[in-house]
């Protein structure tokens, strides 16, 4: 006789048309455990979990909950079996209260007794510790505070297992820790938390377990404390350590003195305090603080995204004025924006058209880029980048993270932008497009582009760029180059020590 | 008692609760402001039971059409619906019929265009504007094809019915002639009365009501939340239609008679009437109070144009646009600072 989990799924499939996105998968949930489900982009962990929480159905396989098997119809239908799932996104209503939220949906009867529910809704906070009143409308509390209600309703709903799916990817560290904190609180309780994140420190801070997926199929299940990273990594993009370490090898490399490309001088926006900014031909240089910073907005202002309000900026030591993103183009430069569904890809339309917009814009309304030509341009960067879609005429919105964010890195390559700002390219992919990524901007810079990258994780920005500004509360705090360029200096500055 | 009051502490206002506010702050100031400078008829309790008297079926119509909108969706048939009732309950009564049965026949036409319209858009997922035109076009047509003349009531006991009037003396004037004119108030308005408070009573504290903020606010959500979207689409459609039925019956008897122009127009300023009182297009925010309100201050501000001696229809039309315009422009500006204010 097996042991009993508290959640064994057994040799799951599930079929779309033309993929095998699950192949005879695995995956045991003990009680109190917070176990973590790694894997690339279409490594099948979103499956999964859709599998789980009933938006599709398993074409194959068992699945027991306390070692009675089930069939799991709709989300609803899991609510009701004890599966809750928190997304990223959060799903509740900003304009109802707080109490509302945790309670909708779930009653039964014709009258709703706000009073009593406010009431139940102060408790369960309190002792959750969520520091929200029940009467407030859920709009005006901050992101975290909403995903923590998300994750009060389901412990309401006796939820047994828990699923997060990328909870930490909107808050900062001081909210990763809270809600590391309320985790494990849940986790005494005894429910069983699948936790699914992209960020590699925080699955070794929080959880227990790693159970490791790759092109549908099971890697392996791994006690955390027993996997190292660098082995979680191979076992999830597959490759041998040398690639990862080779890539580290490119840092080495400095830009030779070459001539400043673009120059700002007291530069600000709106949302920009006045800031001095300089690179190079073929350099690769990053701005980094901690969230709120002013990072993007500082890299905004230099593409003309927000209203520029002061400065002057000159490109190859020409004056020039740049006021709205079309200046920006015109001399050059592209700029990947940091919420892609937001500033970025345009869902509905396909890869190719998606592609060509950037250019379109370049060469104006009255010079249109005929099929033939764009089909070209997208068939080639398809290519390049090694872009997975099914054809160049499928929606964007269809493609996963990574892959979008290629579509959009393509659109401004086709433009051949002197000087090209990459907000957040990385963030919410995995490791491989990552990597392909960083790769990629590396072999930019050989060609002379210049590149300026802003990352959430330190450790990505050292690997690639030559030179770190580095921001605190709005300013820059600091210049690392050569030497000063690794993490703990990096730290430092951002802490306030000088060098 | 720390914790007492740390559960008592009262809430800002909600988006709701602050647009609501502006409408009845505006609407007195307009009153005020027209007692002040007309005098005369504004001075009179009879000039507010007047306009509840015209406008009773405009506010059962507004109090459905903000139900559709909080849920996030538009019904334009309303005024169409309202217009066939009439002409069908009229020719009814004039061929004899009972006045109970009237009654039934207004809900049940109301009641079908709802459920009819409902399902199309909840179960079978079209668009809601479509939908409701094609019912707006079909009702308008049905009026016409029942009479193309003008059908006055000739039914005694609803004429009776019609003649009924409140009067509270306390509330009247003194006539010229010295002999005193009691406030007069139709029916239909008491049945409007009902209808806001029902719906008040509904959104507010019935699940069904919370379920369709909930939807308005995000769909999405609403539906990952265990809410069931689609009944609860089809409810706000249902009510929509029963209410132009109820609306009709009302309309019936404050004018006695079927035309086919009754009523034309009404959707329009069923929807400007929700807006003013602080509904959102996009779903989720209002509140039936408002929408009272926001009819009263439609009609106060009509008043007000043809005691300025501009008489011409298109005045009102012009004033009409120009309150919705500048309510509009109030609202996204208040919230606006508002959601400033959150963010910094």
């Amino acid at each position: 006789m097996q042991e009993e989990y508290l959640l064994t799924m057994r040799r799951i499939d599930k079929r779309f048309p033309g993929v095998l996105a699950l192949n005879g998968v695995d995956f045991t949930l003990r009680d109190g455990e917070i176990h973590a489900l790694m894997g690339e982009n279409g490594a099948g962990k979103s499956t999964l979990i859709k599998v789980l929480t009933g938006v599709y159905q398993m074409d194959g396989g068992e699945i027991r909950l306390e070692g009675k098997p089930m069939v799991i119809h709709s989300p609803q239908d899991a609510q009701k079996k004890g599966i809750s799932t928190v997304y990223q996104e959060i799903t509740l209503c900003p304009n109802l209260t707080v109490a509302e939220n945790i309670f909708i949906g779930r009653g039964k009867g014709v009258w709703v007794r706000q009073k009593s529910l406010e009431k139940r809704a102060d408790e369960i906070l309190s002792k959750l510790g969520i520091p929200a009143r029940s009467t407030q409308l859920l709009g005006s509390c901050s992101l975290a505070v909403q995903q923590m209600v998300a994750i009060a309703r389901a412990v309401d709903m006796n939820c047994k297992v828990l699923i997060l799916d990328e909870p930490t990817s909107s808050l900062d560290d001081k909210e990763v820790n809270r809600l590391f904190d309320l985790m494990r609180d849940l986790k005494s309780r005894g429910v069983g938390i699948i936790f699914v994140t992209h960020f590699l420190d925080q699955v070794y801070a929080v959880s227990d377990r790693i159970t490791v997926l790759r092109n549908g199929e099971l890697v392996g299940e791994y006690l955390t404390e027993e996997l190292p990273q660098i082995q979680l990594v191979s076992k999830m993009i597959g490759k041998e350590l040398e690639e990862l370490s080779s890539l580290s090898e490119t840092e080495e490399k400095k830009t030779e003195e070459k001539e400043i490309l673009y120059e700002a001088e007291g530069l600000s926006s709106t949302e920009a305090l006045p800031f001095d900014f300089a690179i190079r031909r073929g350099e690769v240089n990053g701005f980094t603080g901690l969230l709120g910073s002013g990072r993007s907005e500082s890299v905004r202002a230099i593409f003309g995204a927000d209203k520029v309000t002061g400065g002057t900026v000159r490109i190859n030591g020409k004056p020039v004025k740049i006021s709205k993103p079309v200046d920006a183009m015109k001399h050059g430069i592209g700029y990947l924006a940091e919420d892609r569904k937001r500033d970025g890809i345009i869902a509905e339309l396909s890869v190719r058209e998606n592609i060509i917009l950037a250019l379109q814009v370049m060469n104006g309304m009255f010079k249109p880029i005929s099929r033939s030509e764009s089909e070209a341009f997208a068939d080639e960067y398809i290519k390049v980048l090694n872009i997975k879609t099914a054809s160049r005429e499928t929606p964007v919105g269809s493609l996963s993270g990574g892959n979008q964010q290629k579509v959009i890195l393509a659109r401004w390559l086709l433009t051949h932008p002197d000087y090209l700002i990459l907000d957040e390219p990385t963030r919410g992919i995995d490791v491989g497009t990552k990597l392909e990524i960083q790769k990629l901007v590396l072999k930019l810079a050989e060609e002379g582009v210049s590149v300026t990258f802003i990352s959430s994780e330190v450790e990505e920005m050292l690997r690639t760029c030559s030179r770190l500004i580095v921001m605190r509360d709005r300013h820059v705090v600091g210049e690392l180059t050569g030497q000063d360029l690794n993490q703990t200096q990096v730290m430092k500055t951002i802490a306030g020590g000088e060098a | 008692m720390k914790h007492f009051s740390f559960l008592k502490r009262k809430e800002p206002l909600n988006d709701t609760q602050l647009l609501m506010a502006i409408t009845i702050g505006i609407f007195l100031i307009m009153y005020v402001s027209a007692i002040m400078l007309f005098g005369g008829g504004f001075n009179h309790a009879q000039q507010i039971f007047d306009m509840l008297n015209d406008n009773a079926s405009l506010i059962i119509v507004s109090c459905g059409l903000t139900i559709v909108m909080i849920g996030g969706g538009i019904d334009i048939s309303v005024g169409a619906v309202t217009s066939l009732t009439v002409m069908s309950c009229v020719l009814y009564l004039n061929r004899g019929g009972n006045i109970y049965v009237s009654i039934l026949l207004a809900l049940g036409i109301g009641l079908a265009f709802g459920l009819v319209q409902g399902f199309l858009i909840s179960y079978l997922e079209i668009q809601p504007f479509i939908v409701t035109l094609a019912g707006m076009f079909f009702a308008r047509g049905m009026t016409t094809i029942l009479s193309v003349n003008p059908q006055k009531a000739a039914h005694k006991t609803f004429n009776a019915l019609r003649a009924k009037k409140i009067e509270i003396s306390w509330l009247g004037y003194k006539a010229r002639n010295g002999n005193l004119v009691p406030a007069r108030i139709e029916l239909g308005v008491l049945v409007a009365l009902v209808c806001v408070i029902f719906v008040f009573l509904m959104l507010r504290y019935i699940r069904m009501g919370r379920n369709t903020y909930a939807m308005g606010g995000n769909q999405q959500s609403a539906l990952m939340l265990g809410i069931n979207v689609k009944r609860t689409r089809f409810m706000t459609y249902v009510l929509s239609g029963l209410l132009s039925g109820i609306a009709g019956y009302v309309f019936m008897l404050h004018t006695g008679a079927g035309n086919a122009t009754n009523a034309a127009g009404m959707e329009m300023n069923a929807i400007a009437s929700s807006i003013i009182g602080g509904t959102l297009l996009t779903g989720g925010v209002g509140n039936v109070i408002g929408t009272f309100f926001g009819t009263l201050s439609l009609t106060t501000i009509k008043k007000i144009v043809v005691t300025s001696g501009l008489n011409d229809p298109w005045w009102q039309s012009i004033t009409t646009g120009g309150m919705l315009c500048f309510f509009i422009l109030l609202q996204s500006v208040v919230l606006g600072k508002r959601s400033k204010k959150k963010n910094t």
